[in-house]
């Protein structure tokens, strides 16, 4: 602000001065619901996590190995090659501590969360998830990790089907 | 050759958690007070561009075309842009081509943010930021980015959290002097330390709040511009890159992307030097860790030097390169696109020297200002010269 200015416009407003009635406000709840196709690539990824496995796409111009994979390579701009089965298996190459859900409300138990770059693919590959059986303090950068599965029974397609990642040797 | 475009009026509105104007009513004050001090009327404006981050905050569709009464775009050729948090900064590139390509003499560039309708906190709408299929589904919340990013740069250059925090002392206690500052305050780095860890390692005094706000500039032609004032300030270099959304297979050290925005931006200035050349800067700071990575990015500090840096005392305002002296998101608030334009208007009152209690000590000529945003892959950079 300009030191020429004295005077700077707006109203604050607090949460007691709308239920008091002091300000109207009027609230409203949008409900749609969306259904997204997975794409070309998300969809075959989709469908090895459901059989276990865990999938790439190789380009050949870049040698690239690409997690999550693409049916195009976004630096050469060309068609990406062939499928690539990676490990299930990885480094930690970051990862938090997360006390708030999606919408900030505080948590009773913290998520995991970290990226994993997964053995197999190109270094720097990463994908997020959670971690699980490990104690919050003795997460590391650099630490290694396995996947940990549901059963193929419970497996649906879905991210999810990795229930998490855990310290190899954990057991 | 581009036309060489101006500053030539700024104005702000206060920043708070819950506003009690509309987003109209809040783009009308700044953008007026802007003509009021550049001596325009609505009438000699030939453009508006109008930035405003992810319609989801206010549950309005067609931000830009509502907004349009209040931001003086009605019946003028208009463009409202968007690239998330980095649209601050974008607002007045995007005016920037208007008047650099000699189109129009004069421009509006308005940027307005109410983050506070959404419930039960403004971080919801950030849920929808995240890949749908891959995801979304692991619980995402949009701190995330920011933690996981800090927990790399932390341990690629063996930074400390108390370093980290000391932006954050910083920029609160640079926002006690800013009249329209949502969080000024003094603190201590203990007090962030002790601050609760909402996603480890990010504590609560680490992070700027959600806000209500809007800011505005008028940009001239040369020929316009030195008609209006003996005191333009010069738009001298703009640039911008995104990265790809895949932001699991970058480098979250370092933004490569924000380095990229930077060179464009210093080349069309004529900067070959940035931590020589550039006297000031407002560099985008949500959270006090980005300051830092940003200043790296910026080629203002070294890979890794930025810590060191806040902790010596260069960056403050009395230092040799002051960065935030605005008291930026983290003390002045962080209404988005609101907040980046926030800094082109600081950049522009210090270069006049009319920052009053903030006025950096230096004799400062060249200034920068930077926004970043999206899924962690955008960098807006402008430099400014009086």
């Amino acid at each position: 602000m300009s030191q020429k200015i004295t005077s700077y416009p707006g109203h604050e407003i607090t949460p007691e001065d709308v239920k008091g009635g002091k300000y109207l406000d009027v609230v409203y709840k949008f409900e749609p619901k969306y259904s997204w196709a997975a794409g070309v690539a998300i969809s075959r990824f989709l469908a090895e996590l459901k059989e276990g496995r865990i999938i790439a796409r190789k380009c050949m111009n870049c040698k690239r190995i690409l997690v999550p994979p693409r049916m195009y390579c976004e630096q050469c701009f060309r068609p990406t090659d062939e499928w690539v089965h990676i490990k299930d298996t990885g480094t930690i190459n970051t990862y938090s501590i997360s006390h708030v859900g999606t919408d900030a409300r505080r948590l009773k138990t913290p998520i995991l969360v970290a990226v994993v770059d997964l053995d197999g693919a190109t270094p720097g590959m990463g994908i997020l998830h959670n971690l699980g059986e490990v104690e919050p303090s003795k997460i590391k950068v650099d630490m290694k990790v396995k996947a940990v599965w549901k059963s193929p029974s419970e497996r649906q397609g879905s991210i999810t089907d990795i229930r998490y990642f855990k310290p190899i040797g954990a057991e | 050759m581009k036309n060489r475009v101006a500053i030539v009026g700024a104005g702000m509105t206060l920043f708070r958690r819950r506003m009690l104007e509309s987003p109209k009513e809040l783009s009308f004050e700044a953008t007026r007070m802007a003509l009021d001090s550049a001596g325009l009327e609505l009438k000699d404006i030939e453009s508006v561009v109008s930035g405003s981050a992810p319609d989801a905050f206010d549950g309005m569709h067609m931000k830009g075309e509502y907004l349009l009464d209040g931001t003086g775009g009605i019946g003028k050729p208009n463009q409202r842009v968007y690239v998330g948090g980095g649209t601050g900064v974008f607002t007045p590139i995007g005016g920037w081509w208007n008047v650099a390509s000699g189109m129009y003499d004069t421009c509006l560039c308005v940027a307005e943010e109410k983050m506070s309708p959404l419930h039960p906190h403004p971080q919801y709408a950030f849920w929808s930021i995240f890949d749908q299929i891959l995801e979304r589904p692991l619980g995402t919340t949009l701190l995330w980015i920011f933690s996981l990013e800090m927990r790399r740069y932390m341990h690629k250059y063996g930074i400390k959290e108390e370093e980290i925090a000391s932006v954050a002392v910083k920029n609160k206690g640079n926002a006690v002097d800013h009249p329209c500052a949502q969080l000024g305050a003094k603190i201590t780095v203990e007090d962030v330390m002790n601050s609760e860890p909402i996603c480890w390692p990010v504590k609560r005094l680490d992070v700027s709040p959600p806000s209500d706000g809007a800011a505005a500039i008028v940009l001239a032609s040369e020929k316009v511009a030195k008609k209006l004032t003996d005191q333009p300030v010069w738009l001298d270099g703009v640039g911008w890159t995104l990265d790809s959304t895949h932001w699991t297979n970058r480098d979250l050290a370092y933004p490569e992307y924000v380095e990229k925005a930077a060179w464009m931006a210093y080349k069309m200035a004529g900067i070959k030097k940035p931590r020589k050349e550039i006297d000031i800067a407002e560099v985008y700071d949500p959270f006090d860790y980005k300051e830092l990575h940003h200043m790296e990015g910026l080629q203002l500090a070294g890979k890794g030097e930025a810590p060191q840096m806040a902790v010596d005392g260069v960056t403050q305002r009395d230092g040799d390169l002051p960065v935030c002296p605005s008291g930026g998101l983290l003390g002045v608030g962080n209404p988005i696109a609101a907040a980046g334009m926030m800094k082109i208007c600081e950049v522009f009152w210090q270069l006049r020297g009319e920052a009053g209690k903030r006025q950096v000590k230096k004799d400062a000529r060249t200034g920068l200002a930077q926004a970043w945003g999206d899924l962690m892959q955008v960098g807006t950079v402008a430099v400014m010269r009086s």
